[in-house]
């Protein structure tokens, strides 16, 4: 473990509005801290970054806790932050590149080729001479990640980098990101509030929700076994669904919910108050059931509704059905076509039983 | 309107022979203004980062006092200034009334509010997350200083540029303080004012040229530092 932190609290104007038992970063691992702005993401990173005083709790930096200013100044020296802004400094990309080289005393020479290895790295060596107020938005950015690589911190904290960017220029510094983390092996926390973003870059995910970590697993593990409802939501399983436990047994159980059944995989006891989600990636429309839908398949759970909203959501559909209860579906512009998906008209859902995930009993 | 024109020609005249008059007048007008706008410099630009970088008790008081200060009339200056320097007053001893260190003295007055107000603002309307983006850089609190000051070194040029242009161009405490003695203590604004009233107005059309061009040059700096592009 690179970082530790335990007991860390924050308190802002007499509220508490972070509270983390423990925190630990395995070296050359990628966290991301997803969750809903306000949600204490950026006070967690910065108190890490031990940018700001925890009120009470301790940091430790490969074992050593961070007790002393002297110790505070020495691992300030080993980490760094990029921010949402690129806050560059007012000269030339190729002086901002060198500011923390300058900082830790690299003279010049040495400092010339780190700053072009980095440069050609984040693909601004061609703006090395250029001055940074005269850069857009995602060079701009370029040259912060950069400046930040470029006296190769051990610890990378990134206060949501991209959220400022267009959806274009977003992608292509993601990737860049991602093999530089990757090349370096440089441990990274990340702030984000876009789950796309963290699963990209991130090893593990930590869902932050009012000021506490509610949920911290493998993108797997968060998206697809979200802990509680927030969770859940904050992560895209549109479907949310609790019901009471009308029979169990061989590992399955079924629950009823509006009046129908769905049948998923668990072994709560009969009669408890289950909560259930389905991930609307996991769900499969076809037509009405004179249109074959009779044949057979694996899905344990199948429905008949109707459409009630058909919502885009980047490359694919959203399609919001009622189907005694509601459920959400994601389909493709060309299955939106095929099937010729509009409000009103009546399809057949269908999802696994493994796809349900049990939430709470 | 005749007045007026042969004023203008005379000055100009005044002006091309290089009238020594004129010259050692503008030259002692610089030298206490630019010393002035030096030692507020200092205290000035220190003061408004201490401000702009510090949350302490009574500091909005402070901020509320340097703004007061920011539009303080020049002759209340001078008057304060007299008092404290007249012979039997706190500051009596050093028997510098009617002298240029008066002048210097007041015009400091005049010009630290001016420079700490606009410092202050210059520092506060940086990024708030610079300075943490500039201590996560690995930066000690004084290097964080220096390169904010860095950052900020335009407004703070400016800060300086309206000090400046505020004490060059204030007759009321140069006039109290100075006593516009011929040779020691004349500025451009007190001879101006004298040798209009001797109607002279040839020479203090020469002397307000003098003092127009200088605002201008002023301003028209300001007028770039506020006009250029911000770092993102």
């Amino acid at each position: 473990m690179i970082l530790e932190a335990s007991g860390l609290t924050v308190r802002r104007g007499g509220v508490q509005v972070l509270d983390i038992p423990s925190l630990a970063l395995p070296a050359g691992q990628v966290l991301a801290l997803i969750g809903p702005n306000g949600s204490g993401k950026t006070t967690l990173l910065q108190t890490l970054a031990s940018l700001q005083a925890p009120a009470s709790g301790e940091l430790r930096f490969q074992g050593r806790p961070l007790d002393s200013r002297a110790g505070t100044n020495a691992y300030r020296l080993r980490v760094t932050m990029v921010f949402q802004e690129p806050l560059l400094f007012d000269t030339t990309v190729a002086r901002n590149l060198e500011a923390g080289l300058r900082l830790r005393g690299v003279p010049g020479p040495e400092r010339t080729p780190r700053v072009r290895e980095v440069a050609s790295q984040f693909g601004i060596e061609h703006l090395l001479e250029r001055q940074a107020r005269k850069l857009s938005g995602g060079e701009a950015q370029r040259a912060s990640l950069a400046r930040a690589f470029a006296f190769r911190p051990e610890i990378l904290f990134l206060d949501e980098p991209f959220s400022a960017l267009d959806p274009p220029t977003r992608e292509a510094l993601i990737d860049d990101l991602a093999a530089a983390l990757r090349q370096t092996r440089t441990t990274a926390v990340l702030a984000t509030h876009d789950q796309m973003e963290a699963l990209r870059l991130a090893d593990l995910l930590a869902v932050m929700q009012a000021g506490r970590i509610v949920q911290t697993g493998t993108g797997a593990e968060v998206l697809n076994q979200p802990v509680n409802a927030f969770v859940a939501g904050f992560v895209g399983m549109e479907t949310l669904l609790s019901g009471v436990v009308t029979a169990s047994g061989q590992g399955l159980f079924r629950l009823a919910v509006g009046g129908r059944e769905v049948e998923s995989v668990g072994g709560p006891a009969v009669g408890d108050a289950v909560l259930v989600g389905v991930r609307p990636e996991h769900v499969t429309l076809a037509l009405g059931p004179e249109a074959g839908a009779r044949v057979a398949s694996s899905a344990r759970n199948r429905f008949q509704g109707t459409v009630r909203r058909i919502v885009p959501r980047g490359p694919f559909f959203k399609v919001e059905l009622d189907v005694g209860f509601f459920l959400a579906a994601y389909v493709t512009p060309q299955s939106l076509e095929a099937l010729a998906l509009a409000p009103g008209r009546e399809v057949v859902a269908s999802f696994k039983a493994t796809a349900v995930h049990c939430i709470r009993t | 309107m005749g007045l007026v024109w042969e004023g203008i020609k005379k000055a100009v005249e005044l002006l091309w022979t290089l009238d020594p008059e004129v010259l050692g007048i503008t030259g002692f007008s610089l030298k206490v203004s630019i010393l002035a706008t030096l030692v507020s410099l200092v205290i000035g630009v220190a003061v408004g980062m201490a401000l702009a970088l510090n949350h302490f008790p009574g500091r909005r008081v402070l901020i509320s006092l340097i703004n007061t200060g920011m539009g303080l009339p020049p002759v209340v200056v001078g008057l304060f200034v007299t008092i404290l320097l007249w012979r039997n007053g706190p500051l009596g001893f050093l028997e510098i009334l009617y002298t240029p260190a008066a002048l210097i003295l007041a015009q400091t007055v005049i010009a630290t509010p001016i420079i700490a107000g606009i410092s202050l603002a210059a520092i506060q309307q940086l990024p708030p997350d610079l300075r943490l983006q500039i201590l996560s850089l690995g930066a000690s609190r004084w290097q964080m200083v220096r390169m904010l000051a860095i950052e900020a070194r335009l407004p703070l040029m400016a800060a300086v540029m309206a000090g400046f242009g505020g004490v060059i161009s204030e007759v009321g405490a140069s006039i109290m303080v100075g006593g516009n003695i011929k040779g020691s203590t004349r500025v451009l604004t007190t001879a101006t004012v004298m040798e209009a009233g001797k109607g002279n107005f040839d020479t203090a059309i020469a002397l307000s040229l003098i003092l127009l061009v200088l605002t201008f040059a002023v301003n028209a700096a300001l007028t770039h530092i506020q006009q250029r592009d911000r770092p993102r």
